[in-house]
């Protein structure tokens, strides 16, 4: 296998080195075709996502100058960028790939979404033919082993942004987060993110107030929620389970008294704050109330962190696993180039060939040049007539990732073990 | 046999005693993964155990009439009713609580030797056999009430000290969740005990007259009742629950416990002559 990597990362490179090189979706077909006919190269994917720009191509032989293609490509100078773009080969590149799909390489380690735009990007090389044989193994391989680290780890299992630890510890405190009401007090990026978290996770309504009732009503329509007047906040707050505030109010707007006040109307369900207001909107003292819950945003920033450091234990795991799975994948190609087959399956024949021909010399006697070349061009029309089955199965089966059982069947059959030594070590490896 | 049946049974529920212990140190998987499993098959010894002794005195009243055989009737009701807030809920969080009193219940009762002989004419009565079975589902009730109010106060406090949490504390069941089994477990729980006492008090009127109110048992068994229905009624009232509602639990608990034990102080209760 000849593969070759270029490209280049958020830890590469700055977001204004980044954008030059990004690839909008509607021309990656076409970016793809350019890649495939650049000369040496005979497959290829690119993945283009707000992180990184990577172009992997399978070659014919030898080396193809991928550099050379970016410079094509976007009409830019790469020696400019050489310090920008990193370059992998062979097993290299299929680290790399697999710490990619596995979300290794991420800025959040553990995210989700780089398999789901990898995935993307195979489908897009995929339908305009620029995926073929051993690209296809390889990523269809890299799925496999980012579904394996993902389960096998707790890489991608705890909430590592603000948001997503709120809606984990709504769903410690209410279980489903069906039917529950959720206040928006203050109106922000933040708080509207996570509101549209709790939302996606089943929460049922939003009300909303704001100093400016205004803002309280484009803010409610956005989530098809209820604006609430400021002044009815004391209220209308109990109807909400759980409640978002980041006002930009000098002092605490909840206090304990409201929120015992609360609790009574509320008949002591449980309600969650979560404050995102700096300063601080929910008084400390609030938390004392039986059955309320307070977290800050330093509270949930402090979950975040712990659960960012158990991440990068988790990770370790995973490397191991992409160390020994690129190992396997390496066996596994080498297995499945049946050249070194084919050429001894030729020896063999060949020696069978010359050896019938040298002993049934003696008995033809004295045989013309012309019948000589006849003899050795009939013997020679035979052989490459049963071989030419063979052959062929052979190179079909090369095409298919999954099926080495041809190769290993020949082999048998013709007695080939011992001729073609590297293929049979692996093929120890792998049985 | 049934004592046979009823010492491996003792053996499945060990299980559920490590798992009880295992999770107070560090949660273990596998445990997690297998302990009902395993528990259910220990109650289907202790079940087959259960109804060779009813075959075998040809009464069930008096299966449960003997302290070791009632310890082990007890004890399957309340993993009985584990195994259905099992099914409703997906958890085995209680079980914290509930295995090592089945392991207790179960083991002393397989310690016994052979079965205690009754004389009382009382015990041929079908009503005590009633009584028996309706006030122990309301105990096992009780219990898992008593298991979910522990609960929710652990993990209240959990979620209140804001620690990120590890360990067992990070496979408690949401608060509310906790807070629907204990409260569906009381709900479930109270009729039985209510008719328990009220099978009780007919066989007892008809048998001792108005005296039985003396009984230390009889008075513990009332006051049960009474906390159970405190417990109730501040629920529907205030909603009372978390710490509240956990010391009200605690003290129903404790009072049923001491019902419990009272075999050995009442006169009524004490069916065995010795």
């Amino acid at each position: 296998m000849n593969l070759q990597l270029i490209g280049i990362n958020h830890r590469s490179a700055p977001v204004e080195v980044r954008e030059r090189f990004a690839i909008p979706e509607k021309k990656l077909p076409e970016a793809l075709q350019s890649l495939v006919q650049y000369p040496g190269v005979q497959e290829g994917l690119i993945i283009s996502t707000c992180n990184r720009v990577e172009v992997l191509a399978g070659l014919k032989n030898g080396d193809a100058d991928l550099r050379g293609f970016l410079r094509d490509y976007f009409h830019l100078d790469p020696a400019e960028f050489n310090q920008h773009l990193y370059e992998f080969r062979e097993q290299e590149a299929v680290q790399h790939l697999f710490r990619v799909a596995c979300s290794l390489d991420s800025m959040v380690v553990g995210e989700p979404q780089i398999l789901g735009q990898l995935k993307e990007a195979y489908a897009v090389a995929r339908a305009v033919g620029a995926v073929q044989s051993s690209l296809d193994a390889l990523l269809t391989r890299s799925f496999a082993i980012a579904k394996k680290i993902r389960t096998e780890t707790a890489i991608a299992s705890s909430a590592v942004s603000v948001a997503s630890v709120a809606v984990d510890l709504a769903k410690k405190i209410f279980g489903d987060l069906k039917g529950k009401n959720v206040y928006l007090v203050g109106a922000g990026k933040m708080s509207e993110l996570a509101a549209r978290h709790l939302l996606a996770n089943g929460a049922a309504s939003i009300f909303v107030a704001n100093r400016t009732y205004d803002r309280a009503l484009s803010l409610a329509s956005k989530f098809n929620g209820r604006a609430l007047r400021f002044e009815q906040l004391y209220e209308t707050a109990d109807q909400a389970d759980i409640i978002i505030t980041s006002t930009g109010a000098p002092v605490a707007i909840f206090r304990k008294e409201h929120g015992e006040r609360f609790m009574a109307r509320r008949r002591n369900r449980p309600m969650f704050f979560i404050d995102i207001a700096v300063p601080r909107d929910v008084d400390t003292a609030m938390n004392d109330v039986d059955g309320v819950f307070v977290y800050d945003i330093d509270d949930l920033q402090q979950v975040v962190a712990s659960h960012l450091s158990d991440r990068k234990k988790e990770a370790a795991k995973a490397e191991d696993i992409v160390k020994i799975e690129v190992e396997r994948f390496a066996q596994r190609m080498q297995t499945l180039d049946v050249v070194p087959t084919i050429l001894s399956l030729q020896e063999y024949l060949e020696d069978i060939r010359q050896a019938e021909i040298d002993r049934y010399r003696s008995r033809l006697g004295q045989v013309s040049s012309e019948q000589e070349a006849a003899i050795d061009a009939m013997t020679r029309a035979m052989i490459n007539k049963i071989m030419h089955t063979p052959i062929v199965a052979l190179k079909s089966a090369a095409k298919d990732p999954e099926s080495t059982t041809v190769i290993d069947v020949i082999r048998k059959l013709f007695n080939l073990q011992e001729k073609a030594k590297g293929n049979s070590a692996t093929d120890g490896g792998q049985n | 046999m049934p004592l046979l049946w009823l010492r491996i049974s003792v053996l499945f529920y060990a299980v559920g005693l490590l798992y009880a212990l295992a999770a107070v140190s560090r949660p273990c998987n596998w445990l997690t993964k297998y302990v009902v499993r395993i528990l259910s098959y220990g109650m289907l010894l202790h079940f087959v155990s259960l109804a060779e002794t009813a075959v075998a005195t040809g009464h069930f009243s008096l299966t449960v009439m003997s302290i070791h055989e009632s310890e082990s009737f007890l004890a399957f009701m309340i993993l009985a009713f584990f195994m259905i807030v099992y099914l409703k809920y997906r958890t085995t969080s209680p079980g914290i609580f509930v295995f090592p009193l089945v392991f207790l219940l179960t083991f002393a009762s397989a310690l016994a030797q052979q079965p205690l002989v009754f004389t009382s004419g009382l015990m041929r009565s079908g009503w005590i056999g009633v009584h028996v079975a309706l006030i122990f589902t309301g105990y096992a009730a009780l219990l898992l009430s008593f298991a979910a109010s522990m609960l929710y106060i652990v993990q209240e406090k959990s979620l209140k000290s804001k620690q990120v949490s590890s360990g067992v504390l990070s496979r408690l069941p949401a608060l509310q969740v906790i807070d629907d089994i204990g409260y569906k477990s009381l709900l479930l729980g109270f009729p039985f005990m209510t008719l328990g006492l009220i099978a009780g008090s007919v066989v007892a009127q008809a048998n001792f007259g108005p005296t039985y109110f003396r009984d230390p048992k009889v008075v513990l068994s009332l006051l049960m009742w009474a906390v159970y229905m405190i417990l109730l009624y501040t629920r529907w009232s205030s909603g009372w629950r978390g710490r509240r509602a956990a010391y009200l639990a605690t003290f129903a608990f404790l009072v049923a416990i001491g019902a419990w034990a009272a075999n050995y102080f009442s006169t009524m209760h004490r069916f065995v002559t010795q």
